[in-house]
């Protein structure tokens, strides 16, 4: 047995499986930065993670609240420029596996961090695109993290930051992209998988405990299921006890830089 | 020819109202100690181009020294939203902000094509997303060779570049080392630069051949400011703040307190208030 685990546990952990040790991994900010050094703690000791401040190979003992701490530069293989970052690594095809996450995101994986409202009068103005935008392009794929809600599960995207499967299969191709996209959505509920056929999201995989009416309940659109549904396995015991070490790691590091 | 000068000289010369002002420092390095300068200096009708406007621009728009905001990500890294820029673009306080919005790529490449002398950057980019819409300045171009069309922004080339560094030598060579962002770039595209160092040392005691240097005939002015990069961070010097940026989230929500907060530690106060966050930490 297990024991007792938070749905936020399950999405970290769910999220880091997705990795592989082989993986040359680009970090977004938020959520994906969790799971990609939790995966470096497990089955992925060797996965090279790297952050657009610059850092490549970086293997931090704690997470960074930015995408730039200290800890990431000391631990990296090398750093390099921001423009060398986005010119050489990313655009240049190096890397294997972009990890996003977002505000807001529709069936076809595309991500809205930009604005809630009309864009010159908003409701809610929200960070933007930074590093995202090119991450979803140039990325072999992408895999995107997030919690469900109504809210961030929407039906229609206000604003598209970043790119996903647009309007359905062979969106990316016609806009030249050689690049899969979203290929994997990870969520504190189930894991979603775009459909062969038509790219749109469906469920792959529930979480334990977790019914097909609340996950339904949690999503802005209408939500499909794959024919086979799966139960994700539920952290193991040496899961947990990594993401709670290197969560508490964290909180204790970060109070005490004030 | 860089001087060496008080930070009250530095940005007396070489900052105006309606500038066009770049203060980098990707996460590493940023010039708080400069932005407070300029707050106390009262500029206005300021253009601020910085990829992570990050809190020293919150501070700056905040104070209403910005008419305009050219950036690629507004958030408070870890933490949430930039309340003062919130406040600025969604209900105009204390004065509305023109946004000029791109990702991290387009600017990283604008500032590229900048210290380029080049008069735009061209890269592969902004497929299938909405900024374009949004943004006029970017544009497509078509590939002379292939005909592939490629994304455009124009080249950044601020009146002034704002940066601070680890350490200069006497002659006024700067030396920068860890997450080195834009900054050489950032410098080498503007008018005018303005540095602020940790300390000025005989040896710049770089750690390799190949180290970030900023050659003295590259910059205008050079103030010595040991931690001015507080609360962000001088690798080899202190560690990044991350309690206090957190604690920024509850200042800065809300505008009187964030005013007080500005006239106690900005207003009242002098670069010699950021002493105290130098040299901290051995290890950073």
């Amino acid at each position: 047995m297990t024991g007792t685990f938070t749905p936020n546990e399950m999405m970290t952990i769910v999220a880091a499986r997705a990795l592989k040790n082989s993986d040359v991994c680009f970090v977004g900010i938020g959520a994906p930065s969790a799971a990609c050094n939790l995966a470096r703690l497990t089955h992925a000791p060797d996965i090279t993670l790297i952050y657009e401040s610059g850092t490549i190979g970086t293997r931090p003992t704690v997470l960074p609240l930015s995408i730039g701490d200290g800890e990431l530069c000391a631990t990296a293989l090398t750093t390099v420029s921001v423009p060398e970052m986005f010119r050489y690594w990313l655009q240049g095809g190096r890397i294997t596996v972009g990890f996003l996450s977002g505000a807001q995101i529709d069936r076809y994986g595309n991500l809205n961090t930009t604005v809630v409202g009309p864009y010159e009068k908003p409701k809610v103005r929200l960070p933007g695109g930074g590093g995202a935008p090119e991450i979803a392009s140039s990325c072999g794929e992408t895999f995107i993290t997030i919690a469900m809600s109504p809210r961030a599960f929407v039906e229609r995207l206000g604003f598209i930051t970043s790119f996903g499967h647009g309007r359905g299969r062979g969106d990316r191709e016609a806009l030249g992209l050689k690049t899969k996209g979203p290929t994997r959505i990870m969520t504190d509920l189930c894991v979603l998988e775009p459909e062969p056929d038509t790219k749109e999201f469906v469920v792959v995989s529930l979480h334990p405990d977790v019914t097909q009416e609340a996950v339904r309940a949690a999503c802005g659109w209408p939500l499909r299921f794959s024919p086979q549904v799966k139960e994700t396995p539920p952290p193991t015991p040496e899961e947990l006890r990594v993401l709670r070490e290197l969560q508490a790691r964290t909180k204790k590091a970060h109070s005490a830089d004030a | 020819m860089t001087e060496f000068c008080s930070l009250e000289e530095a940005i007396a010369r070489n900052v105006r109202d309606g500038d066009t002002v770049a203060m980098e420092g990707f996460t590493h390095l940023i010039p708080y100690a400069a932005g407070h300068e300029v707050i106390r200096q009262q500029r206005k009708h300021l253009t601020l181009i910085r990829m992570t406007p990050d809190l020293i621009y919150d501070q700056l728009i905040g104070m209403g020294a910005a008419d305009r905001l050219v950036f690629s990500w507004g958030g408070n890294p870890g933490v949430g939203s930039l309340h003062r820029l919130r406040d600025a673009v969604e209900n105009g306080w204390p004065q509305p902000l023109a946004l000029e919005e791109h990702s991290h790529a387009a600017m990283a490449n604008a500032y590229e094509a900048g210290a380029a002398n080049l008069p735009f950057a061209v890269f592969r980019g902004y497929k299938g997303v909405d900024l374009p819409k949004v943004n006029p300045k970017i544009r497509t171009v078509e590939c002379p060779f292939t005909g592939e069309k490629l994304a455009a922004v124009p080249a950044i080339r601020p009146d002034v570049t704002i940066i601070h560094a680890q350490r200069a030598d006497r002659a006024g060579n700067v030396l920068l080392d860890g997450i080195v962002g834009v900054q050489k770039q950032a410098v080498l595209a503007a008018k005018r630069a303005v540095v602020t160092v940790e300390e000025q040392v005989e040896d710049l005691g770089a750690p390799g051949l190949n180290a970030v240097i900023l050659p003295a005939w590259t910059t205008s002015a050079i103030a010595v400011v040991p931690g001015g990069a507080y609360p962000s961070y001088a690798q080899g010097y202190y560690r990044r703040a991350n309690g206090f940026y957190i604690a920024w989230d509850d200042i800065s929500r809300d505008r009187t307190k964030f005013q007080d907060w500005m006239r106690d530690n900005v207003l009242g106060k002098g670069p010699e208030a950021f002493r105290s966050y130098g040299r901290r930490a051995v290890e950073a």
